[in-house]
């Protein structure tokens, strides 16, 4: 279903019923995410900042039942004293993505993911390039210049975006492994600000679609996966709820009532009432 | 020769034996060497090759993974 073309949106002939068994614990048939040779039975993407401690996050990740994670590159802290991340990842069952937060330009990205994929010893780059400090929104020009020379040097790019329907079939051609158009701004929690593009995205590219940046609840994600897309990034929404697992617990039901919604197929909105009961044969109509 | 280089270590001098190397470095800082990426002088420096003398001036950036979105 993740390939689907636009006029199988919503309107996939039925599979078979699920079994009762299947039904009790939620194991409806669907196909996995696949970016680059990772295969993901879970489509949520989590972030690993701004968690109140490094043990509230391993809590939260397993709760959403992740298995993919980004991470930032950063100087390493030289009085030996902080604690290392990735003690606190499986990493047998949760992919690293390193990040290249904090550029603004292509040439200090490709540098971000080249040193990313040296400490990872992992292809997978999510390409973030940014215009300035303060809109936080992705530069689109560098965005596709460094996902051109990243692609060129091996990496399998998946670069965050605007939610342009043409800027991200130019960076499909350029070669990215996937898109990652913004919701609405990093951290914001504006939810989906674009449905519209969104869905033309998903509906013009053949590459997974992954909705970045902006969520900030559960129904949010799931309205991103009612549009069809493949996967959900996100961190803040996470990180800094009051109960970080909790809400990682609600996420996982928010992406799967999502994904089943769009396979489901939902009706066509219609502007009058239509009656759920038979019309006819009720008793006030019949007459005595 | 003399006894000693000044490299500069993620920004911050720093003085090495004439000897030293990557290893040597990134021992005496008690890093572990798979979770971390040498650069020296803009160039990745791959995990084969930590062995390589250093050199006065050098410019190394040692980074590793933190928590990011």
């Amino acid at each position: 279903m993740t390939q689907s073309k636009p006029a199988d949106l919503g309107m996939r002939a039925a599979d078979p019923p699920p079994t009762d068994a299947e039904v009790a614990v939620g194991l409806l048939s669907d196909s996995p995410l696949r970016i680059g040779r990772h295969v993901f039975q879970s489509r949520l993407l989590l972030g690993t900042g701004k968690y109140p401690s490094h043990d509230v996050m391993r809590a939260a990740h397993i709760a959403s039942g992740t298995e993919c994670v980004t991470v930032a590159v950063r100087r390493v802290d030289l009085s030996g004293r902080e604690k290392s991340l990735l003690d606190w990842i499986d990493r047998s069952r949760i992919t690293l993505l390193p990040n290249t937060a904090g550029c603004f330009d292509a040439d200090e990205a490709v540098r971000v993911a080249r040193l990313g994929r040296e400490a990872g010893l992992s292809e997978l780059v999510k390409l973030e390039v940014l215009a300035d400090p303060l809109t936080l929104l992705p530069d689109p020009i560098a965005t596709l210049d460094a996902t051109r020379r990243l692609v060129k040097e091996g990496f399998v790019v998946l670069p965050y975006c605007s939610d342009d329907p043409i800027l991200c079939r130019r960076l499909e051609e350029a070669g990215a492994a996937a898109v990652m158009p913004l919701g609405s701004p990093i951290g914001s929690g504006q939810g989906i600000n674009n449905p519209r593009n969104i869905r033309a995205i998903k509906e013009s590219l053949h590459v997974p679609v992954l909705v970045d940046a902006g969520v900030g609840t559960p129904s949010d994600v799931t309205i991103a996966f009612e549009l069809g897309v493949d996967g959900v990034l996100l961190n803040t929404a996470v990180a800094q709820a009051h109960d970080p697992a909790r809400m990682g617990a609600a996420m996982r039901h928010a992406w799967i009532a999502g994904r089943h919604g769009f396979l489901a197929g939902r009706i066509a909105k219609s502007d009058h009432a239509r009656p759920s009961s038979p019309t006819a044969g009720t008793i006030a109509a019949g007459g005595s | 020769m003399p006894s000693t280089i000044t490299i500069q270590l993620n920004g911050e001098a720093r003085q090495l034996a004439a000897d030293a190397t990557v290893r040597v470095l990134v021992a005496q800082l008690r890093l572990p060497v798979e979770r971390i990426a040498v650069e020296i002088n803009q160039e990745i420096l791959p995990r084969a090759e930590f062995d390589r003398a250093l050199a006065d001036g050098d410019k190394i950036e040692v980074v590793t993974f933190v928590g990011g979105g």
